[in-house]
């Protein structure tokens, strides 16, 4: 690792002044992702922005038909969080299958969006649950957010503060993981709720996206029949030593049935 | 250079580190604490896992600074005296080890899964043991070690 200033500000007015004071500065969550990219000098921030006493981004709160959790939130609590398994289950489902228990014991939930890792589990939920990303600026529709491989619509030095997840009636998660790092090499996440029937596709592609041939025919009936013969396409999909895009187009329609059975 | 305090296994260490200096290095380099061990460095194995205010951890996955103010727990604040904590017996006991390289590590994460399940399957120790790679056991006598310690601790209390 090269050397690197480090800042601890208690307040995200104070963490986005000293990002904005220097533009190669990094602000730095729970360190699952980027302590590992340090190590292997894939970055060379000049200092880093730990976010981890800033109280306010820590924290689930359930109301008004939303889920909203803090960015510096970290896997294990939504995992256990009782609020979460009771209104969004799936939700916490997933959290609780991030890579293990060190991992969700540090990382976050803003941590995990900002970086976009195309194999990330919560892009999934935010696309399928039609979630909105809250940042110290603005307000930015998972559908809009999520750009491309570690690619999102954050500008640099914006903060990720909060994710609201609006309930869905129903939802469930699918993750067929890669034997050796857990990651998804597919995952899916299917939803009925007030954005309509969604299907979210993780793992695949570059990037999280919705599989719209799955949701138009969930949408005209929700149930496993539905997409019983739906074959997902592997134009464009990921290849590489741990699966061919075939494959891949494969488990999307293997994992959305299962998910699609799971959320009832 | 920042300077951190925290404690470690109940005594009050500080010391001066660099912002990009890792928890182990701190433990192992800085304070001769060599029970962690560093196996991948690519937070993959969980030989360095320590506990960071009651929470299990890889140590070579958090910097110092981001320990200051904390309560670490290692494999060296486990025994008390010469008695082994109830899950470092469970491990000699059920052969938990060959070469032990993996053992500390394996030893801090099985600690915190008995915390909260004092009763756990054999699925749940496979699962919960996800983060810590043993190249050598064949990981069977772990888990019935991780068994046997977590029903030992809740015995213990
Ligand atoms: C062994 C291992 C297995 C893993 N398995 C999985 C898995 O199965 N599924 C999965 O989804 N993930 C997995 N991860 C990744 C893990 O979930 C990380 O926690 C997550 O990707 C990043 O979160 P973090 O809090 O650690 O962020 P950091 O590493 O601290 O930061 C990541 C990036 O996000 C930026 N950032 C952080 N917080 C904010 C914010 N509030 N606003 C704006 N930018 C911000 C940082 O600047 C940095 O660029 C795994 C990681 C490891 C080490
Ligand atoms: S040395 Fe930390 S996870 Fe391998
Ligand atoms: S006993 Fe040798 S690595 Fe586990």
């Amino acid at each position: 690792m090269y050397e690197f200033a480090y800042h601890k500000p208690a307040s995200v007015a104070d963490a986005v002044k000293l990002l904005a004071a220097d533009g190669e500065a990094k602000a730095v969550a729970g360190g699952q992702t980027l302590i590992p990219t340090l190590k292997q000098r894939l970055a060379r921030p000049t200092a880093l922005v730990d976010l981890s006493a800033v109280r306010d981004l820590v924290g689930i709160t359930v109301g008004g038909g939303k889920v909203t959790i803090g960015a510096m939130t970290k896997h294990v609590d939504v995992a256990s969080s009782a609020d979460v398994k009771k209104a969004l289950p799936a939700l916490a489902a997933l959290a609780d299958g991030i890579g293990d228990p060190q991992v969700r014991n540090r990382g976050t939930i803003g941590g995990s969006i900002a970086n976009n890792d195309p194999a990330a589990d919560y892009p999934s939920a935010c696309l399928a649950l039609g979630a909105t990303i809250k940042t110290n600026t603005r307000e930015i529709a998972a559908d809009e957010f999520f750009k491309g491989m570690f690619e999102t619509a954050l500008k640099p030095g914006e903060l990720i503060v909060s994710v609201s997840f609006p309930v869905a009636e129903k939802a469930a998660y699918m993750k067929f993981a890669q034997p050796a790092s857990r990651y998804a090499l597919v995952g899916v996440f299917v939803a009925k709720g007030p954005a309509g029937a969604r299907v979210a596709v993780t793992g695949a592609g570059p990037s999280v996206f919705r599989w719209k041939e799955a949701e138009a025919a969930l949408g005209k009936s929700w149930g496993v029949a539905a997409v019983e013969n739906l074959k997902a396409s592997a134009s464009g999909l990921n290849s590489d030593i741990h699966a061919g895009a075939d494959y891949r187009a494969h488990l999307i329609g293997v994992m959305t049935k299962r998910a699609v059975a799971a959320a009832g | 250079m920042p300077k951190v305090s925290m404690t470690v296994n109940g005594k009050n260490v500080s010391a001066e580190v660099e912002g990009r200096t890792l928890l182990v290095q701190l433990l192992r380099e800085k304070l001769g604490m060599t029970g962690t061990h560093v196996g991948c460095d690519t937070s993959q194995c969980g030989a360095c896992v320590v506990h960071v205010d009651g929470k299990s951890v890889k140590s070579c996955t958090m910097l110092a600074v981001q320990a200051d103010g904390a309560k670490i727990t290692t494999i060296e604040g486990l025994a008390t005296g010469n008695d082994l904590h109830p899950m470092q017996a469970a491990f000699k006991e059920h052969h938990g080890l060959q070469c032990g390289f993996c053992t500390p590590g394996m030893v801090m994460s099985a600690v915190e899964l008995a915390k909260h399940n004092s009763n756990p399957s054999e699925h749940e120790v496979r699962e919960w043991l996800e983060g810590n790679i043993c190249r050598c056991t064949g990981y069977h006598n772990i888990v019935k070690a991780v068994q046997a310690g977590a029903k030992a601790m809740a015995a213990a209390k």
